[in-house]
């Protein structure tokens, strides 16, 4: 299955090394990271979107909490999430279809953010189902170029993101 | 070698020296008493600051020696050994011998120089990012970016070295660090909020293996290396007697319980004995101790301890459960949730299981035979450096055939007398070891046992060993052969022996005595026994060359994939 791990970190340089290690020792490709600094600057957060084996992901999530610079690892793709992530979209566009791109781009609530005489270049902010939604959608035009950002994830409600990194620990 | 500042640096003892100097006096205020290394250029400065420094410098022939002997100084005391090498070829030249302690989890701190930081990623002369190269390998690593932060990095790699789950840690000095200036000043604490090993194992989890070990019929000790880390030894003794629970050890565990016990099995696992591996098979209850499970150990894992609920004490949490499934895990220092176990479990009384293993033990002994022509069988060399040195001696062993005999005819009844590449398995490991032990330990009888092929990967020591006379005895078990690559060609490659013999072997004694360590050639068991005589009344190094039967193979043995029923062998020959 598909995990969402979120992952507190030192701004040290080579945590990310640190950290993507941990997963490619086991053969396991990451299929998105968004990493940022978090309320505190010395802190930044690493959002990961592997898919795997349950078991194997808990001993890598494990050994990632051991990392020196780790401070929080969650692994939350249990958990009541708010999930995001932006894409910018080249699709090929001239006069005679760029209306019909305009609907899906209003329907979606996405954003034009560059026009030329053959493209335009449309922005999308959602959750990975109304990305691949649009993307779906707009494919037939001709999608000249993609980018996502990769998923960044919030725990719904009032309690902390993060359950403490040493709960497993204590078990 | 320092300039005072004003009052209120000195009331601080604030000093202002050079990044070298900084990085000698760290090593000072943490108490370094040896470093092993090897100069070059980017440690210049470093080796000027050790020039007149209180702290022993041993300088190797290769700077994997230097490595290894900080692990065997480790291994035989608890403290983390030191190493020091420069940049680029000196530093990957470590990297063996960092990874061998890593996947042991012995304490050791590597220190490498670097290039300047100006030149650093630019594929400078004698440039290697060594940081990224040991990532893997070490427990964590630093690359010092300023010389102010150098006191706080070293205080802080020698306790990640040394504490939770101990292993390796490097440091990397770019050049500039060590020749700017600093006002040098100690931390008095290590504040490291990311890293925060649990020693206190649960106690409801406790009081659950209690009750287990009181609800057993059948229950066994798998006793690993944690158990010799956390200086267990004493508790897992108590708590064996007290329940009357047969111990078996993996190769790291041997000495964490005394090996002329009466409740001791041996080992298990590949080349494990009958009793510990049939033990495993037929237990109900399996209390891993320190022990990680590993294939050399559990053979076919499904097939592993198949009727046994499983109690797993370890200090690192990624260990549980990482292989076999845990019924009752609890995560602590061994000896911190052994002490409170031992409060809280009910003695037991010996009962059918224990007569059983014990049968097992009196029935399927250790065995080989010996030839009619004399010749010495390299197990019979393991007993009589056993009996030799009253099973007291420190020994430090290479790896492959002669490693499973040191294991299975070496009793040993002390921790931290036993050193042996477990994990990586790494050849040449055992000589330098047993320097860096016996450079710790000037007091303790220190023996290496190499294989003929092991001890020629790091042959130059001998140097080292002479140079500073350093009371080392070298016994070769020389079968001409890469025995355990000998023993698997004829038993699975249709003896086939590809690149397998080592024939012409070098002349091991003239090899020692071009280095000036006097050494001797022994056929038989009586000449073995007056070299060991010899040895033991030499105050510097000495070399024995044992020449042993060729063909001898370690038994019994569990064919590679196979489950621990599945055990060859166990009367000491394959059975037609």
């Amino acid at each position: 299955m598909k995990h969402t791990i979120s992952i507190q970190v030192y701004n040290h340089s080579g945590v990310l090394a640190r950290v993507a290690g941990l997963f490619s020792r086991r053969g396991y490709n990451i299929e998105s990271i968004a990493v940022g600094v978090t309320e505190d600057p010395d802190i930044s957060r690493m959002t990961i979107v592997v898919e795997g084996d349950e078991h194997i992901v808990e001993q890598i999530t494990k050994n990632v909490h051991k990392l020196i610079d780790v401070l929080k690892v969650s692994d939350i793709s249990q958990e009541d999430t708010v999930d995001r992530e932006l894409a910018l979209i080249k699709v090929a566009a001239d006069t005679s279809n760029r209306s019909d791109i305009l609907q899906i781009v209003d329907i979606f609530r996405a954003h034009i953010v560059d026009v030329s005489e053959k493209s335009v270049v449309v922005e999308i902010v959602g959750d990975e189902q109304k990305l691949e939604a649009i993307i779906q959608l707009l494919r037939p035009y001709g999608i000249k170029e993609l980018t996502r950002t990769g998923k960044i994830s919030m725990v719904r409600g009032s309690k902390p993101q993060s359950i403490p990194s040493r709960r497993i620990a204590s078990a | 070698m320092a300039i005072r500042l004003n009052k209120d640096d000195e009331r601080r003892k604030i000093k202002r020296m050079t990044g070298a100097q900084a990085f000698v006096q760290a090593l000072i205020d943490t108490d370094v008493d040896t470093v092993f290394g090897y100069p070059g250029g980017a440690v210049l400065s470093i080796y000027d600051a050790l020039y007149d420094a209180p702290i022993r410098h041993i300088l190797v022939r290769h700077e994997q020696g230097a490595a290894h002997a900080a692990d065997g100084y480790a291994r035989a005391t608890g403290r983390p050994g030191v190493c020091l090498a420069t940049s680029g070829p000196g530093a990957t030249n470590l990297v063996t011998g960092i990874a061998t302690a890593y996947m042991d989890s012995i304490p050791m701190v590597a220190f490498t120089g670097n290039v300047a930081q100006g030149l650093l990623g630019t594929d400078a002369f004698q440039e290697a990012d060594i940081t990224g190269i040991t990532l893997p390998v070490t427990k964590h690593n630093y690359l010092v970016r300023s010389a102010k932060d150098l006191p706080k990095v070293i205080r802080e790699a020698f306790h990640i070295a040394s504490t939770g789950r101990p292993g390796p840690v490097l440091v990397d000095l770019p050049k500039d660090i060590s020749i700017a200036q600093v006002d040098y000043e100690y931390p008095e604490t290590v504040d490291l909020p990311g890293y925060k090993p649990t020693y206190k194992g649960h106690i409801r989890q406790i009081l659950e293996a209690a009750y287990a070990i009181s609800a057993a019929e059948k229950p066994l000790l798998y006793v690993g290396g944690g158990a010799v880390a956390s200086g267990a030894h004493e508790l897992l003794a108590q708590l064996a007697e007290k329940t009357n629970i047969p111990v078996t050890t993996t190769l790291m565990g041997l000495g964490a319980f005394p090996g002329t016990h009466r409740l001791f099995l041996g080992m298990l696992g590949m080349h494990g004995t009958v009793a510990a591996n049939w033990a495993v098979c037929e237990c109900d209850l399996l209390i891993a101790v320190g022990a990680r499970f590993d294939d050399r150990v559990t053979g076919k894992l499904d097939q592993f301890a198949p009727n046994a609920k499983v109690i797993h004490i370890d200090i690192d949490p990624a260990e549980i459960g990482k292989n076999v499934p845990v019924d009752i895990p609890i995560v602590g220092d061994v000896a911190a949730v052994l002490e409170v176990l031992l409060e809280k479990v009910s003695p037991k009384s010996a009962n059918a299981w224990l007569t059983q293993v014990e049968q097992w033990k009196q029935e399927y002994p250790l065995a080989y035979d010996k030839p009619e022509t004399g010749e010495l069988m390299p197990q019979e060399a393991i007993e009589t450096l056993y009996k030799k040195t009253a099973g007291k001696a420190v020994v430090a062993g290479d790896v492959w055939q002669h490693q499973m005999w040191i294991a299975q005819y070496y009793k040993f009844d002390n921790p931290r007398h036993h050193l042996s590449s477990g994990g990586l398995g790494t050849m040449g490991y055992g000589f330098p070891a047993a320097i860096g032990a016996a450079v710790a330990k000037p007091d303790a009888e220190v023996w290496a046992v190499c294989g003929d092929g092991s001890f020629q990967m790091n042959a130059q020591e001998l140097s080292t060993a002479a140079t500073y006379d350093i009371p080392v005895k070298i016994m070769i078990i020389n079968n001409s052969y890469l025995g355990m690559v000998r023993q698997w060609q004829e038993l699975f490659f249709r003896q086939r022996y590809s690149n397998s013999h080592l024939m012409p072997n070098p002349d091991f004694v003239k090899l020692a005595e071009a280095h000036g360590v006097p050494g001797v050639t022994v056929k038989n068991r009586a000449q073995l026994e007056e070299a060991v005589h010899t040895a033991q009344n030499t105050s510097g190094p000495y070399l024995i060359d044992v020449h042993v039967v060729p063909e001898a193979n370690v038994f019994p043995m569990v064919p590679a994939g196979g489950a621990l029923s599945d055990m060859v062998g166990i009367r000491g020959r394959l059975e037609s």
